[in-house]
C-alpha cells in the first residue's frame, strides 16, 4: 500500500465534497422510501389484500410497481453508486475529486428523478421499470430516466480524472485496490449503459414526442435487455466493493488476494453481454445465440464464485484472529455485535440463494418454467432487494455517521433491523418462488385477477407476511438513520474502514495488466459485437412501426 | 491457500461446465426447445397492426385446427385485453402446436403446470409444440404486463 493510503490523515476530501456526497446517499434512501411504500402494497397484494385503492393520488397497481421500480432499482442503486463509488475512489487513490463534475452529476440526477417521478406521480408512465414499447409513457418519463444515466456518466468521468491525476503523480504504480474496484465498476457500466441510453435517447424520446412514427419492440426490448443484465452488476459491485474491501476490516480480519480480487472485477468487464437470457422466451432469437448466451452468464457466476471463496476466507481469518477455533468456530467471532458486519454477513447468505436461482433463470430450457412467474422477483429481491439492498443498509450504518459525522443511533436496534429484514426475505423469497414454480405470474394484481389457481393461496400469503416484515424492517432502518442523522453532538470518524491484503499486489508480471482498462474495455467490446452483432445488423434501420399505447 | 484457492476455482468451473452438458443435453438430444424465430409480420406505422393480422394467414382464421391425424395447428391472436379464441379444446396426448403473436402491445402467453412459456411480440410469430399428457381444464394467462386490464387476460385450454 502506498503511504497515502494507508495514513488517513493525507486524506484531503474537501468538505464541499463530502457534503456532495452525503447528499447523494441521502437521496438515494429518501428515493428508497417512497419505493418501499408500494412495495408493501404489492406484497399484500399476493395474500388478496388491495390496499392501493387508499394511496392518495395512486389510481392503479401498476402504477404502484413502476414507481417501486423505478425508484428501487433504478434511482436509489444510481444514487449510492454514485455517492459511495466517488468516495472510495478519492479515499484508494488519496486525492480529491473534479467538485464540478461531482456537483453536475447530483445535480443531473435529481432532475432525472423529478422529471420521471412526475410522469409517474401523475399516471403517464404507468409502464413498468422495463417500459417495452409500444406501451407509452409520458416524454418527461424517458428524459428523466436518460438523465439518470447521464448522472452515472458523470461520476464516471470523476473517477477516470481522478484516475488520470493519481497516475500522473504515480507512474508505474499498481492502482490501490479500492480505487482499482470503484473505477473497474463504472468502466463496466459505462460499456453495459450504452444499450438503454441509445433506446431512450434514438428510439423511444423522440417517439414520445411525435418525432418518430412508432416504435420497434422486438429491438427495443433487445437494447433494454443489453443493459438490463449488466446492470445487475452496477448494482452488484459497489457492494463487492464493500465485501472485498472493508467488510474483512470491519470483522477484524484481512482480505486474503489482491490479485483474485481484481480478476474477479475484470471478469465483470469482459462478460457484458450476457442479456439475451432474459430473452429466452422470445421469439425472433435464434436458439444458438440463446445457448451461447446461457454459456457466457454461466461464465459470469465464475466471479461471483470466486466472491464467495474470497470473502468467506477473508471471514474466516477475521474469526481466526479474533480468538475462533477449529473448523466452524471462526463463524461466531467476526463481529456479529456491529450492526454493519451483521446485515452485510446475512446479505451475503441471502445471495447465495440468490446466485442459485439466478443460475436456474439463466439455464436455458429450464427457464421455461418460471419465466415472468413470481420465481423472477422471488430471486431478484435476494439479490437485488437483499444482497444489495441490506448491503446498502449495512454501509450505512459506517457510512452515514463517517459522513455526518455523528454517532450511530441506537446500533442494538440496527441489529435488530438487519435480522428482522432476513428473516422476511427468506419468507418473502420462499413464497414467491413456491407460487412461481405452480404458475403464479408476476406483475399482475392478483387481487382483482378474474382467474386464480389453488396452489397460489399459501405461497401468496408468504410472500404478504415476509413482504410486510421487510417492510416494517426498512422503517426501522429510517428511525435508526433520521435518529442518527437529527442526534445532538458530533464526533469525530477520521477515516473509512479498509482492509490490508495478506497477499500484496505483484509490482510485475502478468497481474500488472489487470490494471490497464483498456486491454480488457477491448476485449468486452469484441465480445460485444461478436453476440450482437448479427442481431443488431438484421434489425437495422429500426422498423419503427408499432403505435403507442397508453392503455394502463 | 494458494493450493486451496486453485481447488475451489477448478472445483467451480467443473461444476458449472457440468450443468451447461446436463442443458445441452436436455436441449439437444430431448429436445426441450426455447421459442425460435418462425416468421415477422411486415407493417408500417401508418397501418393498424389488428387489421393486417385479418389479412395474414394463418391469424386471419385463429382457432383449433387438425392439420395431420393426431397432429393440431392452435392460432391465437392476444389483443390488450383477451385471446382470441378464448376456449381452446384440444385432445390428450396429441401433438398441439400453437402459433401466436400479438395485435398490439407485448403479451405473455403461458400455461402453468406445462412449459408453455412464449412472449408474444407485436410483429413476430411465436410458436411452441406441446403435448398435453393428462385431460383437464388448464389456465392460458397472459403473464406479461399490458396495461390497465392486465390482470383479466386468460382463456382456457380443455384438454379432453
Amino acid at each position: 500500500m502506498t503511504p497515502i493510503v494507508s495514513d488517513p490523515s493525507c486524506f484531503p476530501l474537501p468538505d464541499d465534497q463530502r457534503a456532495l456526497i452525503r447528499w447523494n446517499i441521502y437521496f438515494g434512501f429518501a428515493m428508497l422510501a417512497v419505493g418501499v411504500l408500494f412495495g408493501l402494497g404489492q406484497a399484500l397484494d399476493y395474500a388478496h389484500i388491495n390496499i392501493f385503492k387508499y394511496y392518495p393520488g395512486i389510481r392503479t397497481y401498476y402504477q404502484g410497481l413502476t414507481i417501486h421500480g423505478v425508484l428501487n432499482a433504478l434511482v436509489l442503486t444510481s444514487a449510492f453508486a454514485n455517492g459511495f463509488m466517488a468516495l472510495t475512489t478519492a479515499r484508494g487513490l488519496g486525492r480529491p475529486l473534479n467538485g464540478f463534475l461531482l456537483r453536475a452529476s447530483f445535480w443531473t440526477l435529481v432532475i432525472g428523478t423529478l422529471l420521471a417521478g412526475y410522469a409517474m406521480a401523475i399516471g403517464k408512465a404507468s409502464v413498468l421499470y422495463t417500459f417495452y414499447p409500444p406501451l407509452e409513457a409520458h416524454w418527461t418519463f424517458y428524459l428523466g430516466l436518460a438523465l439518470v444515466v447521464v448522472s452515472t456518466w458523470l461520476t464516471s468521468a470523476v473517477l477516470l480524472v481522478a484516475l488520470r491525476g493519481w497516475r500522473r503523480e504515480h507512474p508505474g504504480e499498481r492502482i490501490p485496490l479500492l480505487a482499482f474496484m470503484s473505477i473497474a465498476t463504472y468502466v463496466m457500466w459505462d460499456i453495459a449503459s450504452a444499450g438503454i441510453a441509445i433506446e431512450v435517447v434514438v428510439l423511444l424520446l423522440p417517439w414520445s414526442l411525435g418525432l418518430l412514427p412508432g416504435s420497434d419492440p422486438m429491438l427495443s426490448r433487445t437494447l433494454f435487455w443489453f443493459t438490463g443484465h449488466p446492470i445487475v452488476y452496477f448494482w452488484l459491485l459497489p457492494v463487492y466493493v464493500s465485501w472485498y474491501g472493508m467488510i474483512p476490516k470491519q470483522a477484524g480480519g484481512a482480505l486474503f488476494s489482491d490479485t483474485l480480487t481484481r480478476v474477479a472485477f475484470v471478469m465483470f468487464i469482459l462478460l457484458v453481454p450476457v442479456g439475451i437470457h432474459h430473452q429466452f422466451a422470445d421469439p425472433g432469437i435464434s436458439p444458438g445465440l440463446k445457448f451461447a448466451v446461457a454459456f457466457l452468464t454461466f461464465g459470469i457466476f465464475f466471479p461471483s464464485l470466486m466472491t464467495a471463496f474470497a470473502v468467506m476466507y477473508a471471514l474466516e481469518i477475521a474469526g481466526h484472529w479474533n480468538g475462533g477455533k477449529g473448523l466452524v468456530g471462526w463463524f461466531f467471532r467476526i463481529r456479529w455485535s456491529d450492526p454493519s458486519v451483521c446485515a452485510q454477513v446475512l446479505a451475503m447468505c441471502a445471495f447465495l440463494l440468490g446466485g442459485i436461482s439466478g443460475l436456474m433463470n439463466a439455464s436455458y430450457n429450464m427457464n421455461l418454467e418460471i419465466h415472468n412467474t413470481t420465481f423472477i422477483p422471488g430471486h431478484f429481491h435476494l439479490t437485488l432487494g437483499t444482497a444489495v439492498g441490506l448491503s446498502y443498509m449495512g454501509i450505512a450504518y459506517w457510512l452515514v455517521p463517517y459522513l455526518a459525522q455523528k454517532r450511530l443511533w441506537s446500533p442494538r436496534l440496527a441489529l435488530v433491523q438487519a435480522v428482522s429484514y432476513f428473516v422476511g426475505v427468506l419468507i418473502f423469497a420462499r413464497g414467491m418462488m413456491w407460487g412461481g414454480l405452480e404458475g403464479m405470474p408476476r406483475r399482475t394484481a392478483l387481487s382483482i385477477a378474474t382467474y386464480s389457481l389453488p396452489s397460489w393461496r399459501i405461497p401468496g400469503l408468504l410472500a404478504a407476511a415476509g413482504g410486510t416484515i421487510m417492510f416494517a424492517s426498512v422503517i426501522l432502518f429510517f428511525f435508526v438513520l433520521v435518529a442518527t442523522i437529527l442526534s445532538r453532538g458530533t464526533v469525530q470518524i477520521a477515516d473509512i474502514p479498509f482492509t490490508e491484503t495478506v497477499q500484496t499486489p505483484s509490482e510485475d508480471g502478468w497481474q500488472c495488466r489487470l490494471d490497464q482498462f483498456h486491454y480488457w474495455v477491448f476485449a468486452a467490446l469484441v465480445l460485444i459485437a461478436i453476440v450482437y452483432g448479427p442481431f443488431v445488423a438484421r434489425h437495422l434501420p429500426p422498423t419503427l412501426s408499432a403505435r403507442g399505447f397508453t392503455n394502463y | 491457500m494458494e493450493r486451496y484457492e486453485e481447488r475451489f476455482l477448478l472445483a467451480a468451473a467443473l461444476v458449472l461446465m457440468l450443468f451447461l452438458g446436463a442443458l445441452a443435453y436436455s436441449a439437444f438430444a430431448m429436445h426441450i426447445a426455447l421459442p425460435s424465430p418462425h416468421g415477422m409480420i411486415h407493417y408500417s406505422a401508418d397501418q393498424r397492426l389488428r387489421l393486417i393480422l385479418r389479412k395474414t394467414p394463418p391469424f386471419d382464421h385463429p382457432g383449433v385446427r387438425e392439420v395431420a391425424p393426431g397432429r393440431y395447428e392452435v392460432v391465437v391472436v392476444a389483443y390488450a385485453w383477451q385471446f382470441v379464441p378464448d376456449e381452446i379444446e384440444v385432445p390428450a396426448g396429441a401433438q398441439v402446436t400453437f402459433i401466436a403473436t400479438s395485435a398490439d402491445v407485448i403479451h405473455g402467453f403461458f400455461v402453468p403446470g406445462t412449459r408453455i412459456n412464449m412472449m408474444l411480440i407485436p410483429g413476430e410469430v411465436s410458436e411452441f409444440s406441446y403435448r398435453f399428457r393428462r385431460p383437464g381444464k388448464y389456465l392460458l394467462l397472459c403473464h406479461e404486463y399490458c396495461g390497465e386490464l392486465h390482470q383479466t387476460m386468460h382463456a382456457d385450454v380443455v384438454v379432453k
